[in-house]
């Protein structure tokens, strides 16, 4: 980048990029050194990863870093295959949360880096384009953390053939859908709902008339009033709370942003609106979110992933769910977040495949290994048996509330386990009003 | 069909909603009047002096109205200092340097922001006010703070217009508007002039940042989103004109809201095609100063 740009102060004894470039060197030759033993270059067997760090979508790629230093000391003894220890470095990328910079950094990995196998996460963003560059590339790539139709069909997948090189573990908008019902389910309402889907590849997904939430809910009895797709960084919901106003909605549903749903959520008070349950995909995800909105964060409800109360184990540390959020909040003093466990879960996957490979050396052989994966994750069995797809297994999936306790904190309460019984339910369903 | 109680709702609530995208437009309109400079990081500001109004809130326990008296000045000594430090280096006959710097630096701000504050989603808290309601007729309530936010923009382009014509700053801001070179001639530093206005210019910034970390979520990456609406408001109103200013906000407002009302799809696309309407029958806009 630096030998680019023009050389108009070239003119000075040392040039501010050389010092730049000098300065660089010397901060990254000590990772360099650190992962290239020359005795072991052959038995070097590499993980590229590619995640969101920076930008809107930082926040779900925020325990990359915890979950890379655990990972990476579990492998300092190295990884043993057929008899012989293998050193595993992982490269890590930052996506910058843009999907052609996804790209851009997946196809460096495997065609500069020369990765043995890739794995990324976080949102059709990530986790689409870099499955495209493996796919074309042809090497063995692993996703998680993105509903499974977006990955599929946002990629032209046909249901018939599949991708060849690049599975995926997560759940879908069936699962949404049916642990939302069921959420709604559990409390007296007169099942009028109002959507709020935006604009965007979630949106228009969750708002399809055909295979979104609109005919799922009018067969369990709910009547749906979806006024349209608003564009994301809505300054203004009143035309949306005027109609719910009208058709008298006790329940809000739909998949937002935080800003959109913080400013729907503020307007909805001072025009007077109060429905009995409000149950928001993505929004909701995060305790910041929740946090930043005081006291009126109380009671609202979302689909739930992954809680430290979910019953599994990661077969890499032998941690419990619990044990896992704890370490990384006294790691890193932030409360747990969903993300974590799946991103922990991407590295168990990882590690368990490059242990059963066959053949290091040879991709087919890596790649045989993903399609036999019968593992137990922290976040649930991980094998692909073709179901729902080919190329996607999936993970449970439940639905809660945000319950305010006795100390002012917030905890994600499991209201409803229908659609996966295996996960405790933690209390019930309260209602906002 | 809609009933009229609602139009009227919908319509006053975008009139509101208006009175911040003029404080959006206000320091932007400021400094390109003045100086002609497009200041690209303008969106990226208005979300540093909301995380400054966060720290001063966590770190004094004051409000965030009260926090103003602390973020306005911090901001408007880092716009004088950023000014005489770095931009007034890139003015000159050609555009381009200042807007590629100022875009540099929304890279720098966002990113400076994420590694402080991490991608948390963060929101002041003003309590009561937040959710306060005045009823005025049936099916027709008015917000409290889209209401104080409004009241607050008229007053930001009060001052800024009695600044700008009946005080010795303002004529110096006008005199260099006009004719840089006369007005160094004339014994003005127009250094010294961008700077302060400048300043200005982000003590607004601080004002609008603060009302809109109120009313919604920020993160350190939201800012150039709401730089658009900034933009056309001042392009709506005119160059240089601070009630235009405040007109274009209004329109924008209420444009969008129609356009949420017919098909919330059509919101912003409704808001862009009264800009561009303006734009064909009045390239100047509505109130021209600056040609």
């Amino acid at each position: 980048m630096a030998d680019r740009t023009n050389g108009t102060r070239s003119e000075h004894g040392i040039s501010r990029r050389t010092l730049v470039k000098a300065g660089l060197g010397a901060i990254a030759a000590p990772a360099v050194l650190r992962v290239l033993p020359a005795d072991a270059q052959s038995n070097v067997i590499k993980i590229g990863h590619v995640g969101p760090r920076t930008g809107p979508l930082a926040g779900f790629g925020e325990a990359n870093a915890f979950i890379h230093e655990q990972v990476r000391g579990i492998l300092s003894k190295g990884l043993s295959n057929g008899g012989k220890t293998w050193q595993v470095q992982i490269i890590s990328k930052d996506s910058q949360s843009s999907g052609s910079r996804a790209a851009e950094v997946a196809s460096e990995l495997i065609l500069s880096d020369k990765v043995n196998l890739v794995v990324a996460d976080s949102t059709p963003d990530t986790t689409n384009p870099v499955a495209d560059q493996c796919e074309v590339n042809e090497v063995p790539c692993i996703t998680t953390n993105c509903p499974w139709q977006p990955y599929f069909f946002g990629r032209k997948g046909d249901p018939k053939k599949g991708f060849t090189w690049t599975y995926h573990f997560f759940w879908g908008l069936e699962d949404v859908i049916a642990s939302f019902l069921a959420l709604w389910d559990s409390a007296p309402t007169n099942k009028v709902v109002g959507g709020l889907f935006p604009n965007d590849a979630d949106g228009n997904a969750w708002g399809d008339p055909k295979l979104g939430l609109p005919p799922a809910l009018a067969k369990a009895g709910y009547k749906l009033h979806d006024p349209g797709r608003y564009q994301l960084m809505n300054n203004d919901f009143t035309s949306q709370i005027t109609a719910f106003k009208n058709i008298k909605a006790e329940i809000v549903t739909g998949n937002m942003i935080p800003p959109d749903f913080a400013t729907f959520w503020s307007q909805a008070a001072q025009q007077g609106f109060r429905p009995k349950i409000v149950t928001i995909g993505k929004a909701l995800l995060f305790p910041s979110v929740i946090e930043s909105l005081g006291a009126r964060g109380d009671g609202l409800t979302s689909e739930i992933w992954w809680t430290p109360h979910h019953p599994f184990k990661s077969s890499l540390t032998g941690q419990s769910a619990r044990e896992l959020t704890d370490a990384y909040v006294k790691a890193t003093n932030r409360p747990w977040t969903q993300p974590i466990g799946f991103q922990h879960a991407l590295f168990e996957v990882a590690i368990d495949v490059l242990k059963r490979a066959k053949n290091l050396q040879d991709p087919k052989s890596i790649l045989e290994a993903i399609t036999t994966t019968k593992y137990n994750s922290i976040v649930g069995p991980v094998q692909w048996t073709g179901q729902p797809v080919k190329n996607v297994t999936k993970t449970p999936l439940v639905a809660g509330q945000w319950q305010r306790q006795a100390n002012g904190k917030y905890d994600l309460v499991i209201t409803t386990n229908k659609p996966a019984p295996e996960i405790p339910v933690g209390g019930k369903l309260k209602l906002l009003s | 069909m809609v009933p009229l109680m609602e139009w009227v709702n919908i319509i006053l609530q975008g009139a509101l909603l208006g009175g911040l995208y003029a404080m959006f437009a206000a320091g932007l309109s400021l400094i390109f009047g003045v100086m002609r400079l497009v200041n690209i990081a303008h969106g990226d500001l208005i979300v540093l002096a909301a995380y400054l109004s966060l720290l001063a809130t966590d770190a004094f326990g004051l409000g965030p109205m009260t926090s103003l008296l602390v973020v306005v000045p911090l901001m408007a000594v880092i716009g004088y200092t950023l000014q005489r430090g770095i931009l007034n280096q890139t003015l000159g006959p050609d555009l381009l340097p200042p807007l590629l710097v100022t875009f540099g630096l929304s890279i720098i701000i966002q990113n400076g922001l994420l590694e402080l504050f991490t991608a948390d989603s963060r929101r002041l808290q003003a309590g009561a006010v937040e959710v306060a309601s005045l009823h005025v007729a049936d099916g027709l309530s008015i917000g409290v703070l889209p209401l104080l936010q409004f009241v607050t923009a008229i007053a930001v382009i009060a001052v800024l217009q009695l600044v700008f014509y009946r005080t010795a700053l303002g004529r110096a801001f006008r005199a260099t508007s006009d004719d840089q070179d006369v007005a160094q001639l004339m014994g003005l530093d127009n250094r010294h002039v961008f700077g302060l206005a400048m300043a200005l210019s982000l003590a607004v910034v601080a004002i609008a940042g603060i009302f809109l970390a109120v009313r919604t979520n920020f993160d350190p990456a939201i800012g150039p989103a709401r730089l658009i609406f900034g933009f056309e408001a001042v392009i709506i109103g005119g160059l240089g004109s601070m009630w235009g200013t405040l007109a274009g906000g209004i329109i924008l407002g209420v444009a969008q809201a129609i356009g949420a009302q017919l098909d919330p799809g059509w919101q912003l696309l409704a808001g862009h095609i009264a800009f561009l309407i303006i734009l064909a029958i009045k390239p100047d806009g509505l109130f021209p100063k600056v040609q």
